[in-house]
């Protein structure tokens, strides 16, 4: 399907409906339970879902196929959504002109800081991407003010001039990001016995854009041009050896991967339209590196896999409190609970960064292909088992023959 | 000329926590390869030291004083530190004032400890595997040190004040006729770095058991062929250079007050200085540190601000891209070290 072998159409398919059915899917628990507050299913957490999944797959473009690892992606995500709130002051609140623009702002942006960063490769490459996004961070906070409202964040206002759209609506209000009239904060409810789903406007347009993202990267992956950005990963020293040029490849990747990140910090910008500093800074970068990295780098699913799992366990973990584990653990003998609470204690809430931090560790030390390996392996496992026990049973049966 | 004097000092007072930091960075990368990302935690570890003698030292007991009454007429319950029983209150009061030149001699151990720990622990793992993975392990450590420091001390900063007889300012310019008006903590901290910087010179360049670990740092190899284990030395050099980091986070914690994240806030910084000094080159640490610290603090002038303006923020920035583009092994980066 769509110019696609079998294998890759059945990963396409099963991402489209994760992203399609998430509404379903996230919301496991009726909303009067006791686990309710473990439902992510709420727009806003979805739309972060797939935002942060295309800032990964395109991050992977450039890290999982070129082996280039870039700590300053966060820069061109900031770039992205300052550029889309700039759309939504002067043109109108439509999003499709304001992603549009903040693609193309980014995917310049991109070329810019690639073309200088590609002269050198590995840790010096990681760290002149690492300067060029602290530079841009440093310089949204201070001397770009004008532009990027420094410490405030860009905000909308009502005297913004929006030349296709009003200032403000009738009521005295600033309007709405929408597509063509349809707002990107409607939500339809369902209900059904116990359970609420909610469909979100926005996060639909996320989820659709985000297939598209992740198709053209399966494309990416498997054409000839991905072939060359997995040689130069192998061995530029041989391709460059052989008389090819291999920056034009890698700058291509490059610009790619930033525009994948202006694309997400557009959307960022649809979905709630603000944007500030922060979104540029290092430890930012160093999100993306996680998700994609704990998913599995190189590979097509794992960092999308990557993004909804950090995402989602940093919503989860940041909720559990004390009570709820005492609640859980319950069952144990008094003082055995109290202990067991207090191990479990720095682990969540404000200590999920911490959890965050010894998971990234372990799947680094053990695991470099990420969760994807992780499957593999016990897919792999599982199916030697059941070779074994065949054999054995073979085993078994031929004496008796 | 006050002001340009002023600047110098001010860029070679910042430019030694920079050289600190970046010295240490080179030693591991000088003798391990690996890059290490967590060595601003480290850093932020040490200053941390400082925090935990401090508190150690103001352990108190109440004793309720039937002699003073507070203003509803209760008896008052008088705080003494242990320190202070033990010692009397002179000497215990200064040594509780003196808690930060102190942590010193606390934090030597603990940091020698904690990078012989994190190099046997986990980075010997690494040293095989590709540069991009050690950078990402480091940093997973990086963000577990953190947080584990922000569990246990919380999230705001934390005052930890230097001795009452550093903490005024002194005229530096009164022997030559000029007023340049200092804090003395920050000239004790430039002074500080220098004696730590030759310190880890002249063990290197004098000792013998710096010379095998200059051997094994041009030709591991060839040294481990002599017979002679240069891992163990290596391993010994990693503490090192975590205790140069510590010391550099203890005596700084009277100019800023340490949180959790100030590792962070460092990192990047020191990465930049190593990489405009060459990778591998200690004398190319130390020397762009104090470079570009006192670029740093020249470009904070108000003068060269309102010529080009934001030029303060960036800097360090620029003259690391130009200086990468331009000279691709750093100031004075050795040849063959780190040439992908």
């Amino acid at each position: 399907m769509f110019g696609l072998d079998k294998k890759d159409t059945s990963k396409l398919i099963i991402v489209a409906c994760l992203a399609l059915l998430a509404p379903f899917i996230l919301n496991p628990f009726p909303t009067d339970s006791a686990l309710a507050q473990f439902n992510a299913g709420y727009p806003d957490l979805m739309q972060r879902f797939v935002i942060f999944g295309i800032f990964a797959i395109g991050f992977n473009i450039l890290f999982g196929l070129t082996g280039y690892l870039s700590f300053g992606h966060a820069a061109f995500l900031g770039v992205g959504s300052y550029s889309a709130v700039w759309m939504f002051k002067l043109i109108g609140m439509n999003v499709i002109p304001a992603i549009v623009l903040s693609v193309i702002v980014a995917g310049l942006f991109a070329l810019l800081i690639g073309f200088v960063s590609l002269r050198r490769s590995g840790i010096y490459f990681s760290i002149l991407t690492l300067a060029f996004a602290q530079m841009s961070f440093n310089l949204a906070y201070s001397v770009l003010t004008p532009i990027t409202n420094g410490e405030t964040g860009l905000q909308l206002t009502l005297e913004d001039p929006r030349i296709l759209g009003v200032s403000a609506t009738a009521d005295g209000s600033i309007p709405v990001t929408n597509l063509f009239g349809l707002e990107m904060r409607s939500t339809f409810e369902m209900a059904v016995g116990p359970w609420a789903f909610q469909f979100n406007a926005g996060y639909y347009l996320c989820a659709l854009i985000m297939l598209a993202a992740f198709y053209l990267s399966i494309r990416i992956f498997r054409s000839p041009f991905g072939m060359m950005l997995r040689a130069v990963k192998s061995n530029q020293q041989r391709m460059n050896y052989t008389g090819l040029n291999t920056r034009p490849y890698t700058l291509a990747a490059f610009v790619i991967s930033g525009m994948y990140a202006g694309l997400a910090g557009g959307l960022m910008a649809s979905m709630d339209p603000l944007a500030g500093a922060e979104r540029m800074q290092w430890t930012a970068s160093g999100e993306v590196v996680l998700m994609t990295i704990l998913g599995g780098a190189g590979t097509l699913i794992g960092p999308v896999l990557g993004a909804g799992f950090i995402k989602y366990f940093e919503n989860i973990f940041s909720k559990i409190n004390d009570n709820v584990l005492h609640t859980w653990f319950s069952f144990l003998p008094d003082g055995m609970e109290d202990a067991v609470v207090f191990i479990i204690h720095p682990f969540i809430g404000k200590g999920w960064h911490l959890t965050l931090g010894i998971l990234f560790m372990l799947v680094v030390i053990f695991l470099p292909g990420g969760l994807v390996e992780g499957g593999q392996r016990i897919k792999g496992w599982l199916s030697r088992r059941k070779s074994k026990d065949g054999g054995k049973a073979a085993g078994e049966t031929n004496p008796a023959e | 000329m006050d002001a340009i004097l002023l600047q110098i000092l001010n860029g070679l007072d910042k430019g030694s926590a920079y050289a600190l930091i970046a010295l240490g960075l080179t030693l591991i990368f000088g003798t391990l390869g690996v890059v290490n990302f967590a060595h601003g935690a480290l850093f932020m570890i040490g200053a941390f030291c400082a925090v935990t003698l401090q508190r150690i030292l103001n352990l108190s007991f109440e004793l309720v004083d039937e002699t003073q009454k507070d203003f509803l007429g209760n008896p008052l319950k008088v705080k003494t530190p242990y320190v202070e029983a033990w010692f009397g209150p002179d000497i215990g009061g200064s040594i509780i004032d003196w808690a930060v030149p102190l942590a010193i001699l606390f934090a030597i151990p603990i940091m020698i400890g904690v990078g012989y720990v994190m190099e046997r622990g986990l980075i010997k793992h690494f040293y095989k595997r590709p540069h991009a993975d050690q950078i990402l392990v480091t940093f997973g450590l990086a963000i577990v040190l953190q947080e584990v420091v922000k569990y246990f001390y919380g999230a705001n900063p934390i005052q930890t004040p230097a001795p009452d007889a550093l903490n005024g300012v002194v005229n530096l310019g009164a022997a030559i006729g000029m007023d340049i008006v200092y804090p003395v903590w920050r000239v004790v901290y430039f002074f500080f770095a220098v004696l730590i910087i030759g310190g880890i010179f002249s063990f290197l360049q004098f000792t013998t058991f710096g010379m095998v670990v200059r051997a094994g740092m041009a030709d591991r190899e060839t040294v481990g062929l002599l017979g002679i284990n240069i891992d163990r030395r290596f391993t010994i050099m990693f503490g090192i250079a975590a205790a140069v980091a510590g010391l550099a986070g203890v005596m700084y914690t009277p100019i800023n007050s340490p949180n959790y994240h100030m590792g962070m806030d460092f990192l990047v910084l020191s990465f930049v200085v190593v990489v405009v000094g060459g990778m591998g080159s200690l004398p190319g640490a130390v020397l762009a540190g104090f470079l570009l610290g006192v670029l740093e603090s020249f470009a904070s002038m108000n003068e060269v601000k309102s010529l080009l303006p934001g030029i303060d923020q960036i800097i360090i920035y620029v003259v690391a891209i130009i200086i990468l583009l331009t000279r691709p092994r750093g100031l004075m980066g050795r040849k063959g070290v780190m040439e992908e």
